[in-house]
């Protein structure tokens, strides 16, 4: 069965804890984690409702195969409504502390209501207290991850937690687990703060054994990890150069958002690439990439592991941040550096650690930073807006300066934590926010690639790449290659990968798995675990399940077919160089096809026939 | 013809001498296709994955016909991806 069957509900504001067994009718539609969590969200909270206030709730969501031997199975979410987008939020993470949460016996975890004063939730396998939290309330997420580990005198310890940008109202702050992995977008860690929960902090030694078949389990599981082992990608490309290998790849085809996407090749892109990272420095003769890392169960590794160089000049006189940490994805890398013309990788890692220390999405930050660099060119903002800062395109000190105010929520970061929607619209050009329902948009630019301008507009959790990354078909020919610059068939694309991107992300297992993995291989996984029928045709009803679900969630959050849209510059500022020369996206052509092959009428809501089709 | 010839991640290393991180001029014969480029600086085809000329992916098929014209630009990767 592979759930533990049992979720934990926290009451901040009665400040209670109490065990309920988990709606089995539910999974059996719905499967876990990002799925599963929408499920109880959309029944529990009116989708209307304030995000920061207390009748919103936020849930911490494992799959059935987090925490097994599946490779990559170590994957939790968390699902909310988005103080960011007002539509649903979830933000999917690795490392150790989903696997953790499952090894404590618990699927879930639902936390509704408001603390009076910070608390943290702390969970040892079934002993569950809410503790004060005072002495941490205004601390990092470093520091209190350091605090809570010493005060429970248990290095071993997974903790979750947000930090001062999050305290500060910071619409993009994440919460961050183990040092520097991230449920980065939307701002969930906007609304973990605004409970006055600082942290939760898990220790679970009970196993995850629960397995409806566990010899087919383990069988399906090796054939996996033979499957990632010898596909070329996931067996060497990831580990070797990580997600930061397209920096040259999509500055290449001139599909790459530079200068607040009013170009698209950055000159500076080989500069802060992951050839680059590699590059051993002339001062002390060491590369930035001191190492890949991997999640819970993982065997393929992509994570980075870098140092500054320390006689940088954002770090000079700073020796904690002269250690390895987490390094730059090749989001970040762009967000920080390409979106803002800065290709001072030295710089992108220091901010790319502030963003880590204190729980910020640095792809909404920096593409934020870049809205910001243009107000500031154009004369809408000037130094008395940034105190004293001189916020031009491609200064690396800027990016550092703001990064830090960002990071406290202090000066002029504090107008950086709006996001780029509300920024742009405060100092009156709301059409320099590059922006999909609120949310900042990616590394990818649609009129380059054209499918991912259909994935931003209809993604329910705005502008993202996560949610139908078609950037496998279009650029890297997985599973088949597609034209980039065509939009036929794009519409089938993209419903294709949302609802397999939706299953992956509820089973507890990492999307970049599909890089070689298809459903044939995922399915016996889930299949071999849970009790019911996981077949590839049942697994993809799931997932389209799913998505509309979500879609029903942000429609009563007031979602209407208007907001399934571009930024102007992308749909009428014409392309001016690469092979995308004179080309816009062409949204128009594809939205229409994509609401008839989902189901939804012409303004993009669920009919009664596909609600009857997927039992919603 | 010159074109230029960019190589990237674990290719790098087929690159010629020279300046510079991932690009070399080159001389290539009139008529010469992508394969021959290929396998002129020793590149083996399979770990040619992604080939693009002035950014445009070109197809497996068209690997073995004269694409190019005076001061393009052949990029090549092993197969990666990212995210």
């Amino acid at each position: 069965m592979a759930w533990t069957r049992k979720i934990l509900r926290v009451n901040l504001s009665a400040g209670t804890c109490t065990d309920e067994p988990l709606n089995m009718a539910w999974a059996a539609q719905y499967l876990g984690q990002r799925g599963l969590a929408t499920k109880y969200l959309a029944e529990e909270i009116d989708p209307a409702c304030d995000a920061l206030g207390a009748d919103n709730k936020m849930i911490m969501a494992t799959g059935p195969l987090t925490g097994t031997m599946a490779s990559t199975g170590g994957r939790y979410s968390v699902i909310t409504k988005s103080p960011l987008t007002g539509m649903i939020a979830c933000s999917n993470s690795g490392g150790f502390f989903g696997s953790e949460m499952k090894n404590a016996g618990w699927d879930m975890v639902i936390l509704e209501g408001k603390a009076e004063q910070p608390v943290y939730l702390y969970i040892n396998d079934g002993q569950v207290e809410l503790r004060d939290a005072s002495d941490l309330w205004g601390s990092s997420v470093w520091h209190t991850e350091q605090t809570l580990k010493k005060r429970h005198q248990d290095p071993q310890l997974r903790i979750a937690s947000v930090g001062r940008a999050a305290e500060k109202g910071n619409l993009f702050a994440a919460i961050i687990n183990d040092l520097h992995r991230a449920a980065g977008r939307s701002g969930v860690g906007a609304v973990m703060a605004s409970k006055n929960l600082k942290a939760v902090a898990i220790r679970g030694t009970l196993g995850v054994g629960n397995l409806a078949d566990a010899a087919a389990f383990m069988q399906a599981v090796n054939d996996g990890k033979t499957v990632l082992a010898e596909n070329a990608v996931t067996g060497q490309g990831l580990p070797t150069y990580g997600t930061q290998v397209l920096m040259n790849v999509i500055n290449g085809m001139a599909a790459m958002p530079t200068r607040n996407s009013s170009e698209m090749q950055f000159e500076g892109a080989a500069d802060i690439s992951g050839e680059a990272m590699m590059e051993p420095r002339k001062s002390d003769g060491k590369a930035n990439l001191t190492a890949n890392a991997g999640c819970f169960g993982c065997t393929i590794a992509c994570g980075r592991i870098s140092t500054v160089d320390p006689s940088h000049f954002s770090v000079k006189d700073k020796p904690e941040y002269q250690k390895n940490s987490g390094g730059l994805e090749y989001e970040a890398a762009w967000a920080l550096g390409t979106d803002t013309c800065v290709n001072d990788l030295d710089a992108l890692t220091y901010v790319n650690f502030l963003c880590n220390e204190d729980g910020m999405d640095p792809i909404s930050f920096g593409a934020t930073v870049a809205a910001a660099m243009e107000l500031y060119e154009a004369g809408a903002i000037s130094q008395d807006q940034t105190g004293g800062i001189d916020l031009r395109f491609g200064n690396a000190e800027a990016l550092c300066q703001v990064a830090e105010l960002t990071a406290k929520g202090e000066g002029f970061g504090a107008e950086i934590g709006l996001g780029s929607k509300r920024l742009c619209e405060k100092y009156g050009r709301p059409e320099l926010s590059m922006t999909v329902k609120g949310q900042e948009f990616p590394a990818y630019d649609p009129r380059g690639i054209q499918g991912m301008g259909l994935t931003y507009a209809t993604s329910n959790r705005g502008a993202c790449h996560l949610r139908s990354y078609t950037v496998a078909s279009e650029v890297l020919g997985i599973p088949v290659k597609t034209d980039p610059l065509e939009t036929e068939g794009k519409a089938e694309l993209v419903k294709t990968f949302q609802d397999a991107t939706a299953l992956v992300d509820s089973a507890g297992l990492c999307v970049f798995t599909t890089f070689a993995w298809s459903m044939e291989n995922i399915a016996p996984q889930i299949d071999a675990a849970c009790e019911g029928d996981w077949s590839v045709d049942n697994c993809m009803t799931v997932g389209e399940r799913i998505w509309n679900l979500e879609r029903d969630f942000n429609i009563r959050a007031g979602l209407t077919a208007d907001q399934d849209t571009l930024p102007d510059r992308l749909l009428k500022d014409a392309a001016k160089v690469g092979p995308a020369e004179g080309r816009v996206n062409d949204l128009g052509q594809m939205l229409p096809e994509y609401y008839a092959i989902r189901g939804w009428t012409d303004d993009g809501q669920l009919t009664d026939e596909t609600r009857q089709r997927l039992e919603l | 013809m010159k074109i230029y010839l960019e190589l990237y991640a674990s290719l790098m290393r087929y690159l010629p001498p020279g300046a510079g991180r991932h690009r070399r001029e080159i001389e290539i014969a009139d008529g010469a296709t992508p394969h021959d480029v290929i396998d002129a600086y020793g590149i083996p085809r399979g770990s040619a994955h992604l080939v693009l000329r002035n950014g445009v992916f070109v197809l497996p098929l068209e690997r073995n016909r004269p694409v190019f014209q005076a001061g393009d630009v052949l990029a090549i990767w092993p197969p990666v991806a990212g995210g």
